[in-house]
């Protein structure tokens, strides 16, 4: 990122964080559903971000930090443009899912939990995403991508731009 | 084949819509159930012998009734859509190809225990379902279903197993981290923002319209004499057709996985099943013949958990499949007691040296002690599960463990 940016919701943003609060019986329940529009609006959430929720919800920044280290959905550093999750929990493991990492990272050449130099694709191995009947599979971003082989993981890794 | 009860609307063009649900039948039960009282609704799913399908297997019709009937402040309802279970993908069939039943039967199970507002927590990770679901709620909201007298907020999880723990999806549903709560008191005393509140799985939700359509001795006769009905068997792992199949709950393990999933691949030799979900305890290839019910997987030592079917054929190795899983708790572990937060981390140390041919001759007895003493020690069941799969694995398979550990 070139430019310092400022971490603000626009006017809209911040009618639906109103409206999100509102619909809980203590205003704190709107915590997750804010966090997840500040990453999606600033990309990540970093502790300028943490602080500025909190601001919004009268919380500590150590209560808001607290949360959004328990998540392994934050992201506290900047990420790719798509994250590539690749299931490694059991029914994928026996459906090749090693195999399937291996070809990632080396495609990728990055290793889990890093993002390629052209800041296109963060890479992690996730725990059950519970799609075991399709197994070995990822998940892109919103999507998951099912019944892996190299062939598809190529054909999904280049669509991704 | 036997009825379908919970996947009965899968097979229909746009099954997930509300012209559709209603086309073939829906809201029906909902028309009934308005006109019944909440104490009657409550005995009908008693007598039906509905158990939660979430995991813990508790008579729902027994939580509902829970709630203090001298409570004069909110009542919520919490579906538990959290699903993360290892070998588990049902509930997201559901949300995605018949979300209606659920609403439907949110609507019936806020009448029985008086709730004017539910809460569904979906996980995170479950980007399409939450799109899907969101859209039948705002359909149902525009049908006038929902919005008088029962309102419905869909929530969006971030990644954390435990928060299918109900305490930890309360405290998260709370706006904190996931961290499950002391019991005494139990949600339905004192659970989402310190209302009582009902926590059930979407599946459970499911059965309550067919419940209350057909009766409770049609559903109770469904499945064997401790619980009623048919429910939704996730099979993964090393069959010739992964799926989900819907079952009475009398199903054995080995219809499941020879007639249902189409027998096992790889080698087409049966090794190890897990039963539950990966926090169940395995089952070797002749402890296959037990019905898979609450009480079946319990007699056997297992148990039914989330009904998520991993088969292992024999080219499968269990100290890794082990170490896969214990893997899975070290990482998900929330780190609020010290038994589970300590051990899981070092079990998984030990398992994983196991696996790399580093094991030390001492750390399968290690492993077992540590597993024995930590069990029934913590604040939630998340420790007991890993404790499971711990155990047995290495007391079913010690040999195959041992080959591995070089001799000093």
């Amino acid at each position: 990122m070139s430019a310092i940016q400022t971490i603000a919701f626009s006017p809209e943003q911040l009618a639906e964080v109103r409206r999100l609060q509102s619909l809980y019986p203590d205003g704190q329940g709107a915590l997750l559903p804010v966090l997840h529009m500040a990453q999606d609006t600033f990309g990540y959430i970093s502790l300028e971000a943490e602080e500025y929720v909190a601001g919004l919800f009268g919380l500590s920044p150590a209560h808001v930090h607290e949360v959004v280290t328990f998540y392994t959905l934050y992201f506290r550093a900047p990420k790719g443009r798509h994250v590539v999750a690749v299931c490694h929990n059991l029914s994928c493991h026996l459906a090749g899912a090693p195999d399937i990492l291996a070809h990632v990272k080396r495609r990728l050449g990055i290793e889990v939990g890093e993002t390629t130099e052209d800041g296109r694709i963060t890479l992690q191995s996730v725990e059950c995403l519970c799609a075991c009947e399709a197994a070995p599979m990822m998940q892109v971003d919103d999507r998951y991508e099912l019944n892996l082989t190299a062939d598809k993981v190529d054909r999904v890794l280049e669509g991704l731009r | 084949m036997a009825e379908m009860v919970l996947m009965r609307n899968f097979g229909h063009a746009d099954s997930h819509t509300l012209a559709a649900y209603r086309a073939h039948g829906g809201y029906a039960a909902w028309e009934k159930a308005r006109r019944m009282e909440p104490a009657e609704l409550v005995e009908v799913i008693k007598a039906s012998n509905l158990r939660g399908l979430g995991g813990a297997g508790f008579p729902t019709g027994t939580k509902w009734s829970f709630i203090p009937k001298n409570h004069t402040g909110p009542v919520y309802l919490v579906v538990n859509a959290d699903e993360g279970e290892p070998g588990t993908f049902k509930d997201r069939y559901l949300l995605e190809r018949d979300p209606h039943a659920l609403i439907e039967g949110m609507l019936i199970a806020s009448r029985a225990i008086r709730s004017a507002y539910g809460f569904v927590y979906i996980r995170g990770e479950y980007v399409e379902p939450w799109r899907r679901f969101s859209a039948a709620v705002r359909e149902a909201y525009d049908a006038g279903h929902l919005g008088r007298g029962f309102d419905v907020v869909v929530h969006r999880g971030a990644g954390a197993y435990i928060c299918g723990e109900e305490t930890g999806l309360i405290s998260s549903l709370e706006g904190k981290k996931g961290w499950p709560k002391v019991k005494p008191p139990f949600p339905a005393i004192k659970g989402a923002f310190g209302q009582p509140t009902i926590v059930n799985n979407v599946e459970t939700l499911a059965c309550v319209p067919p419940i209350v359509e057909r009766g409770a001795a049609w559903f109770a006769g469904l499945g064997t004499k401790t619980q009623g009905g048919t429910r939704m068997y996730s099979v993964s792992g090393r069959v010739t057709r992964p799926a989900v199949y819907e079952a009475p709950v009398s199903v054995t393990l080995r219809q499941l996985i020879y007639e249902h999933a189409g027998g096992v691949s790889g080698t087409g030799r049966l090794k190890a099943v897990v039963p539950g979900g990966g926090s169940a305890a395995i089952l070797t290839a002749d402890e296959i013949d037990v019905t898979m019910d609450v009480d079946g997987l319990k007699a056997a030592g297992s148990m039914i958990g989330s009904a998520g079917v991993i088969v292992m054929d024999e080219s499968v190795s269990i100290p890794e499949a082990l170490m896969v899983l214990a893997r899975f708790y070290a990482h998900e572990s929330c780190g609020q007691c010290t038994p589970c937060r300590e051990s899981t981390g070092w079990i998984y140390k030990m398992v994983h040296r196991i696996v790399e041919g580093r094991g030390h001759k001492d750390d399968l007895d290690t492993i077992l002690d540590v597993a024995k003493r930590g069990g029934g020690t913590t604040i939630c069941a998340f420790y007991d599960g890993a404790v499971g799969p711990y155990i047995s694995y290495i007391e079913k398979f010690r040999s195959e463990f041992e080959a591995l550990i070089p001799r000093a």
